[in-house]
C-alpha cells in the first residue's frame, strides 16, 4: 500500500510505471504492508543529540574495509520519484567521494518494488536496497532472505537503543540499517483555534467535549478519508495504543490476542463514539481530500501522518499537532505510530565488505545531512545529525517521538501483510459503514486471522 | 454444402507438387499415396501448429493447470516446492464461509454481465446504427464516443475521480449549483458501496460502448447497399428494415459482440482496481485474485483458488458460446 504525499504524487501514482517513471514518493512513506517491529522500550530520540561516540570514521569503518575501497557496489531503490530520486543520487556520490566506490542504482517503481518484493529478494537483488522496519523486515531475516548487518551495527554511533530495537531481527541479529522515520499526531491549523478559543485536548472526554463545540461552530471536528484503506488503520492503532497498551499491540499484530477479545472490541466501540465526529463518508474520500478540509478551514483536526502537511505547504507556518490524547490513566499517552524507514543488504551480496561500507556510510552523519537537506516532512534517525535546518513542526514532531515511551510501526507493517491487506482493510471499512455490529465485525476478524496466521 | 464438401486439402494450387510426368499412376511413391505437401508447405504447416500450440500450453494452459494445483495448498511464494502445504479443499473452504468479499464480488460479476449485455451493448449499437445513417458532422460524434476506448486506464480513473470526489467532483458540484443538492448531503459516489458499483458500472458502459459502436459501424458499414433499398421498396420502415434484413446479416458481428461482452464483464477488472483496488462495493473476482496473490500479501494458494472458480465461471460461458456455435455449424 502505498502513501502518496502529496497531490501531484497522487496524480502521478494513477499513471502506470509503464508511462511514466514519477509514480511515487518519498522513500519513507513507502506503502507499508509490511509489518513491525517493537520498538523495544526506550524512545527513538530519547538520547537526542546525545550518544557522541567519537569519530568512528563510518566510511572506513566496515569489516574489511581495507578491501572496501574503489570498485562498485549495486543499490536497488525504491526512490521513483523526482526528489527522492535526486537524494538517491546525491547519496551515491556522497559515498562515492567518500570511499571511491561506484554505487550503481537500480530504481523501480515504487509501488511495483513493493509488491514484488518476494521475487526481487529470491531472484538476484541489489547488494543493498530500501526497505523500512517491522515485522515484513524480520520476516524476511527469519527466511533468510536478507543479509546480517550486526557487524556494520558496530560501527554506527548517534542511534538509540529504540532504533537499534528496530533493526533487529528474531534471531538477535540486525538486518536494517535506519535512516528516517514520521510520527503520526492530531494536525490543525493554529488561526483556526486561536479565532475560536480551542485548547488541545489531554482525556477521551476534552475531546468529545471540543468536537462538540467544533459541530456548533460548523465545522467537520476530525477530517477523515479512507478511500485507499490505510488511512483508518492509524486511528485503529492509536485507540488501541490509548485503551488497551503498546503491549497489546504487540500481542494483537502477532495473533498472540484473539481479535475477537472484548479488548479488542472495546477499541472498535470508542470508535463507533468517535465516529459522529468524523467527516462523513470518509470510504470515498482520500488522504488528500481530507487534508484539504483541515487546509480550507472547514474541518478542525486530522489525525494522520506528518506528511499530511505536504498537502499544505501554502500553510506551514499555520500547522500544529498534538499527539492523541489519553483515555485510560493507567495506560497513559506515551505510544504512537512512527514508522522507520531505512536500508537492507541482500543475504548474499556481490561484494559484502563494500556492501557493508555503503550500509555504515549510510547510517552514518554525512548521510544523514543529505537527508536533512532534502526532505522537510520527516526526521533523521540518526541524532548525531545536524538538525538545526529543521522546520518547527520537524523539531517538535522530534521531541514527541523522543519523549514517547513506545513506538509502533503501523498496523501494515506491524502484522501480517497478507493479513493486512486482505483482512483489515476490508474490516475496517466495514466499521465505517456499519459501526454498530463490532461483535459481528470482531469474530469475522478473528476467523480469517486463524486460518492466516496458521498457513 | 461448398469448400467443406471436398476431402483436398486446402493448400496453394502454386506451390502444390506437380502431378508425376506420364500419368498419374506411373510415378506414384512406393506407398501409393501420393503426396501433395512439399517441403516447404510442411515446414509451414510444423510451424502454424507447434508454435501456437507451444505458447498456448506455455501461457495460458500450463499456468491454468498449475492455478488449480496451487489451490490446494498453503504457501507464501517464497522457496522452493518442498515449502508448498497441501491442505485439500480448504482454501475453498475459506473462501465460501470465510471470506466476506467473495459472495459480493460473485454478484457483482453478474450485475457487470447483465448491465453490459443489455444496457451498453445495445446502447454502441445504437450509436454505430445512428452514426451509419450520414449524418452530417458524423466523424466527429464518433470521436468522443470512441475517445474513451483509446485513453489509457490510469487517465479514465483520474478523470472519473475528476467527477466523482464527494467534496470537490464535477457532478456534485453541479448538482449543487442547481440547488438539487445540500453541501451536507453530497453524494458519496465511490464511498457508498450501494452506489460506488453503479457509479463504475456507468465508467464502464461508457468506455464498453465505444467499443461496440466502432466494431458494429464496421459491420454496418460492409451491408450490401441493395438490400436496404428492396427492403424500402417493399415498403419496410427503418425499424424494420435494421431488425429485419440488417441484423440477421450482421449475424457474424453480433456473435463477436456478444463474445467480447461476456469476456469483458468476466475480466472486468482495470476500473474497479484504479478506483479502490476493489474494496467496499467494488469487489469483483478478478481483483480478489490479483489483491491475494501479487503484491507483497502472497496468499498464493487462496488466490489461485479464487482463479480457479473464476475459471470455472468462464468455462461455463465457454462452453454454452461453443456448443452454439458448432450446433449452427452442423446445421
Amino acid at each position: 500500500m502505498s502513501r502518496p504525499q502529496s497531490e501531484a504524487e497522487y496524480l502521478a501514482r494513477l499513471v502506470p510505471a509503464s508511462v511514466s517513471a514519477t509514480s511515487s514518493r518519498r522513500t519513507v512513506l513507502k506503502g507499508a504492508l509490511g509489518a513491525g517491529a517493537a520498538l523495544g522500550g526506550a524512545g527513538l530520540l530519547a538520547a537526542c543529540g546525545g550518544s557522541s561516540s567519537g569519530g568512528t570514521d563510518a566510511t572506513a569503518g566496515a569489516s574489511g574495509s581495507a578491501a572496501a575501497t574503489g570498485g562498485e557496489v549495486t543499490f536497488g531503490s525504491n526512490a521513483s520519484d523526482e526528489i527522492p530520486k535526486k537524494v538517491v543520487q546525491a547519496l551515491a556520490d556522497g559515498f562515492k567521494a567518500a570511499s571511491g566506490t561506484t554505487v550503481k542504482i537500480n530504481t523501480q517503481d515504487h509501488n511495483t518494488f513493493q509488491e514484488n518484493i518476494n521475487n526481487y529478494l529470491q531472484g538476484k537483488p541489489d547488494d543493498v536496497f530500501t526497505w523500512f522496519a517491522g515485522y515484513r523486515m524480520r520476516f524476511f531475516a527469519s527466511k533468510g532472505l536478507a543479509g546480517d548487518v550486526s557487524d556494520v551495527w558496530k560501527n554506527l554511533t548517534g542511534f538509540t537503543d529504540g532504533f537499534k530495537s528496530a533493526s533487529t531481527g528474531d534471531d538477535g541479529k540486525q538486518y536494517f540499517v535506519p535512516s528516517s522515520y514520521y510520527p503520526w499526531a492530531v494536525f490543525y491549523r493554529k488561526s483556526v483555534w486561536a479565532e475560536k478559543g480551542y485548547a488541545v485536548p489531554k482525556t477521551l472526554d476534552e475531546l468529545k467535549t471540543l468536537a462538540g463545540q467544533m459541530q456548533k461552530d460548523k465545522l467537520d471536528p476530525i477530517a477523515f478519508g479512507d478511500k485507499d484503506g490505510w488511512p483508518a488503520m492509524g486511528t485503529f492503532d492509536v485507540l488501541n495504543m490509548r485503551i488497551n497498551g503498546y503491549q497489546f499491540h504487540i500481542d494483537l499484530m502477532a495473533h498472540k490476542v484473539a481479535w475477537d477479545d472484548p479488548k479488542v472490541q472495546k477499541v472498535f466501540s470508542t470508535w463507533a463514539e468517535l465516529l459522529p465526529f468524523h467527516q462523513a463518508d470518509p470510504l470515498g474520500r482520500t488522504w488528500q481530500e481530507a487534508a484539504q478540509a483541515v487546509q480550507n478551514k472547514k474541518a478542525g483536526m486530522y489525525l494522520l501522518g506528518l506528511f499530511v502537511t505536504q498537502e499544505m505547504t501554502a500553510n506551514l507556518d499555520d500547522i500544529d499537532f498534538f499527539t492523541f490524547p489519553e483515555i485510560d490513566s493507567t495506560i497513559g499517552a506515551d505510544a504512537l505510530d512512527a514508522p522507520i524507514d531505512g536500508f537492507m543488504k541482500a543475504a548474499k551480496p556481490k561484494d559484502d565488505a563494500r556492501a557493508n561500507a555503503l550500509l555504515t556510510w549510510l547510517g552514518g552523519k554525512d548521510a544523514g545531512a543529505v537527508y536533512a537537506k532534502t526532505d522537510p516532512t520527516t526526521l533523521i534517525a540518526n541524532s548525531e545529525v545536524d538538525t538545526s535546518g529543521y522546520t518547527a513542526l520537524q523539531k517538535k514532531s522530534a521531541e514527541l517521538v523522543g519523549s514517547a515511551k513506545n513506538i509502533a510501526q503501523f498496523l501494515d507493517r506491524d502484522t501480517r501483510p497478507d493479513f493486512a491487506s486482505t483482512v483489515m482493510i476490508p474490516a475496517i471499512q466495514t466499521f465505517l459503514k456499519n459501526p454498530k455490529d463490532v461483535q459481528g465485525l470482531c469474530k469475522s476478524i478473528e476467523g480469517q486471522a486463524k486460518t492466516i496466521f496458521t498457513s | 454444402m461448398t469448400v467443406g464438401g471436398s476431402d483436398l486439402p486446402v493448400v496453394n494450387p502454386a506451390t502444390v507438387a506437380k502431378a508425376p510426368a506420364g500419368g498419374s499412376h506411373k510415378g506414384a511413391p512406393r506407398g501409393g499415396r501420393v503426396r501433395r505437401l512439399t517441403g516447404n508447405d510442411r515446414i509451414v504447416v510444423f510451424a502454424m501448429v507447434i508454435v501456437p500450440l507451444f505458447l498456448t500450453m506455455v501461457f495460458v494452459v500450463l499456468p491454468a493447470i498449475a492455478s488449480v494445483v496451487l489451490s490446494f495448498a498453503s504457501w507464501d511464494g517464497i522457496g522452493g516446492v518442498s515449502n508448498i502445504k497441501w491442505i485439500g479443499f480448504e482454501n475453498y473452504k475459506n473462501i465460501v464461509t470465510n471470506y466476506p468479499p467473495f459472495w459480493p464480488a460473485i454478484r457483482h460479476n453478474v450485475l457487470w454481465l447483465v448491465v453490459l449485455f443489455f444496457l451498453a451493448t445495445p446502447l454502441g449499437m445504437f450509436f454505430a446504427v445512428i452514426l451509419d445513417k450520414n449524418i452530417r458532422f458524423s466523424r466527429f460524434y464518433q470521436t468522443p464516443i470512441y475517445l474513451p476506448v483509446v485513453l489509457s486506464l490510469a487517465l479514465i480513473g483520474f478523470i472519473w475521480q475528476l467527477q466523482y470526489s464527494r467534496d470537490f467532483g464535477l457532478i456534485n458540484a453541479i448538482l449543487q449549483t442547481f440547488g438539487l443538492q445540500k453541501p451536507d448531503e453530497a453524494i458519496d459516489w465511490f464511498g457508498d458501496p450501494n452506489i460506488a458499483i453503479w457509479a463504475a458500472l456507468a465508467a464502464s458502459a461508457w468506455r464498453h460502448a465505444g467499443y461496440i459502436m466502432l466494431l458494429y459501424l464496421a459491420g454496418l458499414k460492409g451491408v450490401d447497399p441493395s438490400l436496404r433499398e428492396a427492403a424500402s421498396v417493399d415498403g419496410a420502415n427503418e425499424v424494420k428494415t435494421f431488425f429485419s434484413i440488417v441484423f440477421p446479416v450482421l449475424r457474424p458481428i453480433n456473435i463477436i459482440v456478444v463474445v467480447i461482452t461476456v469476456i469483458e464483464s468476466l475480466r472486468a477488472f482495470d476500473l474497479v482496481w484504479i478506483i479502490n483496488k476493489g474494496r467496499n462495493g467494488l469487489e469483483l473476482i478478478s481483483a480478489l485474485v490479483t489483491s491475494n496473490v501479487t503484491g507483497e500479501a502472497s496468499r498464493i494458494g487462496f488466490g489461485s483458488a479464487l482463479a480457479t472458480i473464476m475459471l470455472a465461471i468462464s468455462l461455463i460461458f465457454i462452453t454454452i458460446y461453443l456448443a452454439t456455435i458448432f450446433k449452427e455449424e452442423e446445421q
